[in-house]
């Protein structure tokens, strides 16, 4: 059923009718292989992908690459783990080449990623270095394209 | 002027459409759904796109040969030998402005006034006016519903005279899906066989087939079909290039000979970007071919199943992207059916007697829209039923 977590992915949306009836399965088969993923861990969450530049809010973001020494027996898990558990962290991935971990970090303004920085992550004892890059713009984001939506410009055909 | 009197009569008698003024009517409503395009909603992907903006970076905008550019010649027909094993030479390809083109010239190679022509119908509305432009006389053969809109050897049989010049093919079909499977194929070819009759077999939704099944070709079935078929393709559906108009026709060399003084008359050649882009279509495309038309075919059960549980009987179509439900429970017929449901809901769908007076009693739905457009026109739909 990799094709559920393909149109899962594509829409998390989709009702079990639907998706039941692009898979050529029943709505119970559709509900229980749901579940199952659920329990097993495949499936994490839904959520809604939002554009914030739309919006007359405050928010910056900003990918940090950081240099650590890993842990004799843990590698890089307990400082993963640590940095997780902040809430401006919206990712966090074990990276190959020049830098270890990258993130990406949220805030309300440029000060709150610094001190976020400043406060959090350079102190910590493994972090050898920290590299900040702040977000401009984002003109995709999750396989969204967002800039404005094209209309449908077909026309009627025989 | 008295413009009426100068036209000539062929051009003259042509038909103009009749859901011209239905569509323009529904094209000034608000909120309308329509599920009447013809063509895919995806865009051209990205890397035929750039080939093209890469050919006029460097400035290649010249005419090419008539017969098209050598490279796509040959690429089309490794394209056609990997996915049909179908074996051409590059000199039997001729490129086109689209599978429309590729058409006209076929029908003109082979049609004198007065010779008939095979056409099951309902089918695309350009081969009975190209017919008829030519002189030529159609000769409807039916489709049904009940046959999953397959051509019988028997319709076939019964439908030959010695007037018979050429029979349309044109399968997987618009509007209603129909697909001819190789043994299907194998008892058309038995008819043919010992006939002077030629095929024009219309492979444009040949990528599009669906349930594991991969298209056919009728040029593939024996050596007697490959030399009486002309076969006609293009890039327009497989690799959503409409608006690119680039399609091809590739037949037996004296047949291409004929064809290609046409073309080189009337069109002198396929335009240039179009055909580096081409190439980079059939060089590195096929995976996207597939993963577009496995998108369709989840679209296409998402709204088989609506129609049906509506109280729609649709069959399921195994070709192209249309839905092509019979609308006679309703007890209305198709334009009034079309009509109404404009109406009441903003829904636009096709009326089937534009396919052919056969195809009335049915409407022609694209399901080449995004799952939201369907799942709320679905929704619309059964809300008319529901109020009678």
């Amino acid at each position: 059923m990799h094709d559920l977590l393909k149109l899962l992915e594509e829409n998390a949306r989709y009702t079990n009718s639907e998706l039941a009836a692009m898979l050529d399965k029943s709505e119970e088969e559709v509900a229980a292989a749901v579940e199952a993923y659920k329990k097993q861990g495949v499936i994490r969450g839904y959520k809604a992908i939002i554009d914030w530049e739309r919006i007359d809010r405050d928010y910056v973001s900003a990918r940090i690459e950081l240099k650590v020494t890993p842990k004799r027996d843990r590698g890089f898990e307990e400082l993963a783990e640590q940095i997780s558990q902040y809430d401006e962290v919206q990712s966090l991935y074990l990276m190959s080449g020049g830098y270890d971990l990258a993130l990406t970090v949220v805030g309300e303004s440029f000060k709150d990623i610094a001190s976020f920085v400043a406060y959090r992550l350079a102190p910590m004892e493994s972090v050898l270095s920290t590299a900040t890059h702040f977000v401009l713009r984002k003109y995709k984001d999750k396989g969204m394209i967002l800039v404005d939506p094209q209309e449908d410009e077909r026309s009627v055909m025989l | 002027m008295e413009y009426q009197n100068l036209f000539s009569r062929t051009a003259a008698a042509l038909k103009p459409s009749g859901i011209r003024k239905f569509f323009s009517l529904a094209a000034e409503m608000e909120d309308v759904i329509s599920l009447g395009v013809g063509e895919p909603d995806f865009k051209t992907p990205w890397v035929i796109r750039k080939a093209g903006i890469d050919s006029l970076d460097r400035g290649r905008t010249w005419y090419t040969a008539n017969s098209g550019l050598a490279a796509l010649q040959q690429e089309i027909t490794r394209y056609l030998d990997r996915r049909f094993r179908l074996e051409y030479e590059p000199s039997q390809v001729l490129v086109t402005v689209g599978g429309s083109e590729a058409i006209d010239l076929t029908i003109r190679a082979f049609v004198n006034p007065g010779d008939e022509v095979l056409l099951p119908e309902p089918s695309f509305v350009a081969y009975a006016a190209i017919v008829e432009l030519c002189g030529g006389v159609v000769v409807p053969l039916v489709t049904k519903a009940e046959d999953d809109f397959r051509l019988t050897a028997d319709a076939l049989r019964a439908a030959i005279t010695d007037k018979t010049k050429l029979l349309i093919f044109p399968f997987p079909n618009n509007p209603t899906g129909g697909v001819m499977r190789r043994e299907h194929l194998q008892e058309i070819a038995d008819v043919l066989r010992d006939t002077d009759i030629m095929v024009l077999s219309d492979e444009i939704y040949a990528e599009l087939t669906f349930g594991g099944k991969q298209h056919v070709s009728i040029a593939s079935v024996n050596e007697d079909m490959k030399a009486r078929t002309v076969l006609v393709n293009g890039f327009s559906k497989a690799y959503a290039m409409t608006g690119w108009r680039l399609g091809y026709v590739v037949a037996p060399a004296p047949v291409i000979d004929v064809i290609y003084k046409i073309h080189q008359y009337a069109i002198m050649c396929a335009p240039t970007t179009s055909q580096y882009a081409a190439i980079e279509a059939l060089r590195s495309c096929d995976g996207e071919i597939e993963k577009m038309a496995e998108s369709y075919d989840k679209r296409r059960r998402l709204i088989v199943g609506g129609l049906n549980e509506m109280g729609l009987e649709c069959f399921m179509p195994g070709g192209a992207f249309y839905a092509f439900p019979s609308i006679r429970s309703t007890g209305m017929a198709s334009m009034e059916f079309c009509e109404k449901l404009l109406e009441a809901e903003r829904v636009a769908v096709v009326p089937g007697d534009a396919f052919g007076s056969c195809g009335e009693g049915y409407v022609r739905i694209c399901y080449a829209y995004s799952v939201e457009h369907i799942t709320e026109a679905l929704t619309r739909m059964r809300r008319f039923l529901k109020r009678g």
